[in-house]
């Protein structure tokens, strides 16, 4: 009997270390690739800064300090950051009008695609992708080219006689828009056209039939249809827009800062690691903690639906 | 309100009606020169195998579907252009289609809010309409939580709740199963006595047409073939088609010589001659197809109608079919009820002599 027993529990410890082993490749790749940075970045952020970048193993929370308050040069007094205030607002305001503007255009689109035959869906559905498959910097360079003074925009316009002088539009809020709209528009369509496609069209019959107008169907049947799409769309648009960093820094600038931008200011000419990391940490939680208020609101809704 | 008699007031004409897709030579024709008057009040059966045309039909008299030519009026008035948020018709739909996303009490009161009822109004209206289903106690249910008796229910409420002037069925119960078929069947009809609204179904179950409708129209590629009450559908045929369609059917051929007093005698190959009902438009002479169905013929002593010989004896526990082979080398069954527990006597092998009952055969196109 013990001895079975024995056997049994041999057996279950070489079952268990091999499914380690076979699980260990998965492991390594979390690991290396998504919590160990994590980890040294928030190390980082609580360490020195080093006189020409990188860090100095020496305990600081100087760095967390200057993420939400300023140092007075002169009588060491702290007060709230408002610069870092403000670029943060910049960033939460630039990616919502951004993911409402990419839900205005994207909507449509997606619609028109999952109302056309079986056959050029897929066809329509390459076209929206084929944007993936040029540079980021390319077709933010692109946009810059259209939209800058001597561009086409502004060309076009004074030719047609509607204004006299170039509208200044890059190195603006409306070009850092322009372009993230641009970047991040077949996010917003491609996860509403799987949701639209998917809808059973005999429930918009339905709809007319209930005496519903076009406009009712859209609002009461298509949209809360569509939900779970619009939703996946606005979360994949609005988190790389708070974050994104080509479009301000090549279409804004310099000036029009976003939250990456500034970021990016600490490790590179303001050598300020630790605070770049901090920065960094800021905006991530800040940004899960939307997202998870925004979850748990919307299923609590549903379950008082059901 | 209740008016449960059927009118001569016509609910639903349909005057010439066209479908095509596509144009010229290789243009589709859905739905050929259909003309339809729906009297008030009335159980109305489209019947038809898939493809004949009876759902794009439907698909216009809702106003999803527009047709090439010909028009629909509703109570006298034009409604051939409506879109179908402007015709007072509802529609349940093959699959339901109820909106997953709301519950049964929203489903039901969806046609009444968008007509901009007030809310009282719908409120009660919803709980009137979800006790005549019997489905009150699952008002706060999501539909996609209830079997297919129950969705259906929820459907003819949704359809029901804003008073339509006419309802459409397109085969709504073709996704149950056999028992609740039959009690839905029943339900349908109780829910048209009780509402007095008209109801245009459409099927391609022969058997759920004759029991529940009041007059059916029999469609096949595109045309309609026979319009008329289960009885005269079943008993006088006007075409080749509807007689085997509904129902079983001996078909034979003959010489007709003349027509008068709507009947005919017809000679059979094997010399013997019938007499048939014969409608005015049949031919007066020459070869044409007449029907017996087999429950209207009977093995009988001495000479009978036809002459055959016994090939198989079938047992069907209610009645026995005997299939025959006349001596012209037809073949021919008869139907016989099993009346007594000694059984029949007639055995394979056995020639026999055949009774046609009286105004049985009829002419039929062929």
């Amino acid at each position: 009997m013990t001895s079975a027993n024995d056997l049994t529990t041999k057996l279950e410890a070489v079952d268990a270390r091999r499914r380690w082993l076979l699980a260990s490749p998965a492991l390594l790749t979390i690991f290396l690739a998504a919590i160990g940075p994590l980890f040294i970045v928030l190390a980082y952020s609580f360490l020195t800064p080093g006189d020409y970048g990188d860090v100095k193993w020496q305990f600081s929370p100087d760095a967390w300090i200057g993420v939400f308050f300023e140092r007075d040069i002169f009588d060491d007094t702290l007060s709230l950051a408002t610069a870092h205030v403000d670029i943060f607002w910049r960033s939460v305001k630039l990616a919502l009008i951004t993911t409402v503007a990419t839900l205005f255009f994207g909507f449509p689109t997606a619609y028109f695609m999952a109302t056309r035959n079986e056959r050029s869906r897929d066809l329509w559905q390459f076209l929206i992708t084929i944007p993936f498959w040029t540079n980021l910097l390319i077709r933010t360079l692109a946009i810059l080219q259209i939209i800058r003074n001597e561009g086409i925009l502004n060309t076009a316009l004074i030719k047609l006689g509607m204004i006299q002088e170039p509208i200044q539009i890059l190195f603006t809020d409306t070009a850092i828009l322009i372009g993230m709209v641009y970047v991040y528009l077949p996010l917003m369509v491609l996860p509403i056209y799987a949701s639209l496609e998917r809808l059973d069209f005999r429930l918009v019959e339905a709809g007319y039939d209930l005496y519903a107008t076009r406009w009712r169907v859209l609002r009461k049947i298509i949209l809360p249809l569509a939900k779970p799409g619009i939703i996946a769309g606005s979360i994949l648009v609005f988190i790389p827009a708070i974050g994104a960093f080509v479009s301000p820094s090549v279409l804004g600038g310099g000036k029009n800062m976003m939250f990456s931008n500034l970021i990016e200011l600490q490790f590179g000419q303001g050598r300020n690691w630790p605070l770049g990391s901090a920065l960094s940490i800021t905006v991530m939680i800040i940004v899960m903690a939307a997202l998870l208020v925004y979850v748990r609101n919307n299923s609590a809704k549903d379950e008082r639906h059901a | 309100m209740k008016n449960t008699t059927i009118s001569d007031d016509c609910a639903v004409d349909i005057r010439a009606v066209r479908k095509a897709y596509g144009a010229g030579e290789s243009a589709f024709v859905a739905l050929d020169n259909a003309t339809v008057s729906v009297r008030e009040n009335e159980f109305f059966t489209l019947l038809g195998p898939s493809g004949c045309g009876k759902t794009t039909l439907l698909r216009m008299i809702a106003g999803f579907d527009y047709p090439t030519s010909g028009e629909i009026l509703l109570n006298g008035s034009d409604i051939t252009s409506l879109p179908p948020f402007q015709r007072p018709v509802n529609t349940v739909f093959q699959n339901y289609a109820l909106f997953p996303h709301m519950t049964v009490a929203e489903n039901v009161a969806f046609g009444l809010e968008a007509l901009g009822k007030p809310r009282t109004e719908v409120k009660a209206r919803v709980a009137e309409m979800l006790r005549l289903v019997q489905l009150e106690h699952l008002a706060g249910r999501r539909t996609n939580q209830m079997s297919g008796g129950q969705q259906q229910r929820v459907a003819l409420a949704r359809a029901l709740a804003p008073q339509p002037k006419v309802l459409l069925l397109d085969e709504p119960l073709s996704a149950l199963d056999y028992k609740l078929r039959k009690e839905m069947q029943s339900e349908l009809k109780r829910l048209q006595y009780e509402t007095g609204i008209t109801f245009i179904f459409v099927t391609h179950d022969q058997e759920e047409a004759l029991t529940m409708s009041d007059r059916i129209a029999v469609m096949s590629a595109g045309r309609i073939l026979q319009i008329g009450t289960p009885r005269e559908i079943y008993n006088r045929p006007a075409d080749r088609f509807v007689a085997s369609f509904i129902g079983e059917t001996n078909f034979l051929t003959g010489a007709l010589h003349g027509v008068a007093n709507g009947k005919a005698k017809i000679t059979l190959k094997s010399g013997q001659s019938v007499v048939v009902n014969a409608a005015s438009d049949a031919p007066a002479s020459g070869d044409v197809t007449f029907i017996v169905r087999p429950e209207h013929a009977s093995v009988v002593e001495g000479s009978g109608d036809l002459r055959g010989i016994v090939e198989k004896v079938v047992y069907f526990g209610t009645d026995t079919h005997l299939h025959l082979r006349l001596s012209g080398g037809e073949a021919f069954t008869v139907r016989q009820q099993n009346g007594s527990v000694s059984g029949s006597a007639v055995e394979a092998g056995q020639a026999v002599a055949v009774a046609i009952a009286e105004g049985a055969a009829q002419v039929v196109r062929a």
